[in-house]
């Protein structure tokens, strides 16, 4: 049977983190109800469609999921279990923001089927996370570690966050230290990226490119910004001690930015599969509002509306936006710059056995070309990014892309 | 624009005035009413956009009478924009411009004044019918070319249109189409005849008009050299102060030196490029023209730095100079001064035309007021100095060429004269700007600015050590796949020069130095 996995987005927080560019909506209780009633049948409606598909992984995502009343999580479970065909094993992930925390709830999620927790912590430094505008602080977030494990919890992620404005490198190790003598089975450790559209940008402007970095310095002085992002240097040490840290306590890193532990019996035991399909491109669907979904090479996106979507009490046919058959050309790029976020890189193989064309056909040029540049390198039958190239790997992947000019000609 | 309003005020018989009731009279607003005099033209004046909050009319009409010296009691007060006042004004066109005088009867006798290509209808011509009637398939004849055409089509100017009619006679204004492919045929300021009974003269037409500054004009993709090509003669068309030839350069291929009237003209033509011949262009250093005196008795015109001969085989070298007056209010003298002194001014008067407003006199280098002056002018003065300067001769300066290195390479695109004075302080600032312009590469950048082999300054793009997406969430690919799209758009805007490759805008960019705002 074909596997599929599902995303389940819930839009809503407490409060806005000042970083956050993703789509979330305030906490009525009244629109959450609503809007829960629209997800539910969204979900029955679509899963007539996919009755011969295994579900193999499921992530509940926002937003802030577990700030709803635990009832609807658990209506959702049931409404997925009751539509859907499981695999065996499936991995159920839930994202947990520490200020939601009750230990009943994290015993109710557990009862309704999910297996691994994600939780926000972001740092241990209450100041750090009073700049993020996080809703939580340290302790908070201790609270909700020990209660999930009470609860029954064997698989947890730690989200955490690098080169956030007024950190130090003593704090992020101090974080980081600290979190690795928890023993979490997977951590995420982001660099923060400013991303548009968010009170961050409006404080520190675009230092998504490294090549902005001393523009962006001046522009902090020029608004007297007294809380100042990290320095290149100090941002560049933070992120190669992450990746020492986690390598001396057991962790090793499998996509830029994802790191799980090392299980004697099974090295991949702990990596999150649910990320895994979308950098290996398998098929997935999304429910809620902004979901995105890809099947059978055709990828969409529902609308981001949340009043539209519950008018339309997540009716399918009328949700869906932005729908795109991707061509051959757009296959091979995605292949190419998602797989290459793995740390194992691409298969060389892989592409030929997919698209029935040699991968040095098409990316020959590029792929030698960043071999020179030692942003790249093969082993065996793998193609994947050097160290060099994890850190431009948004460079290396621009270059993955066909000029439309080439694809008009296809 | 001086040149669009002298070729207009030819073809009139009286102008209006428009003074904007905010800004009360402007440097430029003397220029062209002493331009309409010189035509012998009759001048009254309007007050517009009385409808804003901050105008003042009073005032307005004070500064005309105190320091122009012209009638303006019975100014009409209008606002073109909410139509207020618009009758007054054609009354008083009637009643206060002088009817035109020529003779119906007598061989046409016409001035070409404007013309626009029109890709169906071929050269539509702007002409002012001195004498003569033009109508409907006769026969005329440009007197400059001698070239004959048979008139297709003859008109008037409407709103945004044109609107055809049987005959123009001596007096009115309006166009023709006779089917000309040939842009060269009909010169703005010819006088256009009829063929079977030619006038016996020409009119005087126009004073022809030297290009002040020149600059580079290359196509970003190299391969659209040829159609830069033909929208530069279709630019030319209506525009007979635009010069271009082709030129080579090392860094940028094929394309063109061309001359303009002044900077502002220039930004127009790239503009125009850009947006209506759909061009991407690469801008190299303005530059204006120099005499250079060579040690075995030539002088040679030097329009581009980069055909600048070896130092050895100079003698001296002279620069343009123009007189410029700068009107301001009182309380930016000070700055505006020293903005002068800054760009080599000699200072030769100060006038008050009333309390609280000076005109400057100023003799500038031109090369000192080509690239950023404007803007300077007015950030220091919060928009209230108005500047008009023409040319007055050449002087004897000591200049130099100021090459610029990226990655070791000389860009030649990038090479300028300057005064050696100022030559360091140049120097640097342009390292400093293409520090910012020139994104960061694998490799560290050194850009240098270096006078005759000898570095005056440098400074170095870091290698880039991190770009990395975010959080792919949800798996919303396709929004980290416009992310990667637009940093590939990106490049494409990028000029490649050994191994560095250039923003398009930084060779336009650099040279906007003024710093104080």
């Amino acid at each position: 049977m074909m596997p599929i996995s599902l995303y389940i987005h819930i839009p809503f927080c407490l409060k806005k983190c000042l970083y956050c560019d993703f789509l979330s909506a305030p906490a009525e209780k009244d629109l959450q109800e609503r809007y829960f009633h629209a997800l539910l049948s969204e979900i029955v409606r679509t899963a007539e469609e996919y009755r011969d598909r295994e579900v193999i992984t499921v992530f509940i995502g926002g937003g802030t999921p577990s700030l709803p009343d635990a009832k609807w999580v658990m209506q959702v479970m049931d409404a997925l279990k009751d539509n859907f065909r499981f695999a065996e094993h499936p991995e159920i992930s839930m994202e947990m923001n520490p200020g939601t925390e009750t230990l009943e709830k994290l015993t109710q999620y557990r009862k309704a089927g999910i297996n691994r927790l994600s939780i926000g912590c972001q740092s241990l430094q209450d100041e750090e996370l009073r700049i993020l505008g996080r809703i939580h602080n340290a302790a908070g977030f201790y609270r909700c570690y020990e209660d999930a494990r009470q609860a029954g919890f064997d698989n947890i992620n730690i989200d955490l966050m690098s080169a956030v404005p007024g950190q130090t490198r003593t704090s992020w190790l101090d974080t980081l230290c600290k979190i690795l003598a928890l023993s979490p089975e997977h951590i995420s450790a982001y660099s923060l990226i400013i991303e548009e559209g968010t009170p961050f940008y409006e404080k520190y402007g675009d230092v998504s490119r490294g090549d902005l970095y001393d523009i962006t310095l001046q522009k902090q002085e020029a608004n007297g910004q007294q809380v100042k992002l990290p320095d290149e240097e100090t941002e560049r040490l933070m992120y190669a001690d992450t990746l020492q840290y986690m390598c001396e306590n057991g962790y090793h890193r499998y996509e830029i930015s994802n790191y799980a532990r090392n299980d004697v019996h099974n090295r991949n035991r702990y990596e999150c599969r649910h990320n895994r399909v979308y950098w290996e491109r398998g098929d997935y669907l999304g429910f809620g509002i902004g979901a995105a979904s890809l099947m059978d090479n055709i990828r969409w996106s529902n609308c981001r509306d949340i009043a539209r979507y519950i008018s339309e009490t997540g009716n399918p046919d009328k949700i869906r936006e932005q729908r795109e058959k991707l061509s051959i050309h757009a296959q091979m790029e995605e292949f190419m710059f998602l797989g290459l976020r793995l740390t194992e890189g691409i298969r060389i193989s892989e592409f030929e056995t997919y698209f029935g064309v040699p991968i040095a056909e098409i990316y020959g040029n590029r792929i030698r070309k960043f071999q020179q540049e030692k942003l790249l390198e093969q082993k065996g039958d793998f193609i994947r990014l050097t160290a060099k190239g994890t850190d431009l790997s948004n460079y290396v992947m621009a270059e993955f892309l066909f000029d439309h000019a080439d694809q008009k000609n296809e | 624009m001086d040149m669009k309003v002298s070729r207009s005020l030819a073809a009139c018989d009286g102008a209006i005035l428009v003074v904007d009731a905010t800004q009360g009279v402007e440097a430029q607003t003397l220029a062209n009413v002493y331009m309409a005099l010189d035509h012998d033209l009759d001048v009254f004046p309007v007050i517009n956009k009385i409808d804003l909050p901050s105008a003042q009319p009073e005032e307005a009409i004070k500064e005309i009478e105190d320091v122009i010296g012209i009638e303006a009691q019975n100014a009409p007060l209008i606002s073109a924009k909410m139509g207020i006042g618009i009758e007054d004004v054609l009354e008083a066109v009637v009643h206060r411009i002088p009817a035109p005088v020529g003779d119906p009867a007598a061989p046409l006798k016409s001035l070409i004044f404007d013309s626009i290509y029109d890709s169906y209808r071929g050269v539509i011509v702007f002409i002012r019918v001195r004498d003569g009637v033009i109508r409907r398939g006769m026969s005329v004849k440009f007197m400059s070319t001698g070239a004959v055409e048979e008139v297709v089509e003859v008109g008037y100017f409407g709103p945004g249109r044109f609107i055809p009619c049987d005959e123009l006679a001596a007096g009115m204004v309006g166009y023709f189409t006779a089917s000309i492919k040939n842009i060269q045929d009909s010169r703005v300021g010819d006088t256009v005849t009829d063929a079977q009974n030619p006038c016996k003269e020409a009119l005087p037409g126009y004073k022809k008009v030297m290009p002040m500054v020149y600059c580079g004009l290359y196509p970003a993709d190299t391969a659209r050299y040829p159609e830069l090509r033909d929208a530069l003669e279709k630019l030319q068309l209506n525009d007979a102060s635009l010069f271009y030839e082709p030129e080579t350069s090392q860094a940028l291929g094929f394309g063109f030196r061309c001359g303009f009237l002044g900077l502002l003209h220039l930004e127009v033509v790239q503009e125009r490029l850009e947006r209506e011949y759909n061009l991407d262009l690469v801008t190299t250093a303005p530059s204006v023209v120099y005499k250079v005196h060579k040690t075995d008795g030539t002088i040679f015109q030097l329009t581009n730095p980069a055909n600048l001969p070896d130092p050895s085989e100079i003698d001296f070298m002279e620069e343009p100079i123009v007189s410029g007056e700068i009107m301001v209010t009182t309380e930016y003298v000070g700055q505006i001064m020293q903005l002068c002194q800054e760009r080599r001014g000699k200072y030769l008067s100060t006038d008050y035309i009333e309390k609280t407003r000076a005109v400057l006199k100023y003799e500038l280098p031109l090369n000192e007021i080509i690239y950023d002056f404007f803007d300077a002018l007015k950030s220091r003065s919060r928009g209230f100095a108005s500047f008009d300067y023409e040319l007055k001769g050449y002087e004897q300066s000591e200049l130099v060429k100021l090459d610029i290195m990226i990655n070791r390479e000389n860009v030649d695109a990038l090479s300028f004269i300057v005064h050696k004075d100022g030559a360091y302080e140049r120097g640097r600032k342009m390292c400093e700007k293409l520090k910012d312009e020139i994104p960061r590469h694998l490799f560290e950048i050194p850009i240098q600015a270096a006078i005759g082999g000898k570095v005056i300054a440098r400074e170095t793009v870091k290698a880039m050590r991190k770009d990395v997406l975010a959080k792919c969430y949800g798996g919303d690919i396709s929004r980290k796949r416009k992310l990667l799209e637009k940093q590939k758009e990106g490049k494409k805007k990028m000029r490649q020069i050994g191994n560095v490759e250039i923003p398009q805008a930084a060779f336009l960019n650099v040279l906007k130095l003024d710093d104080t705002k």
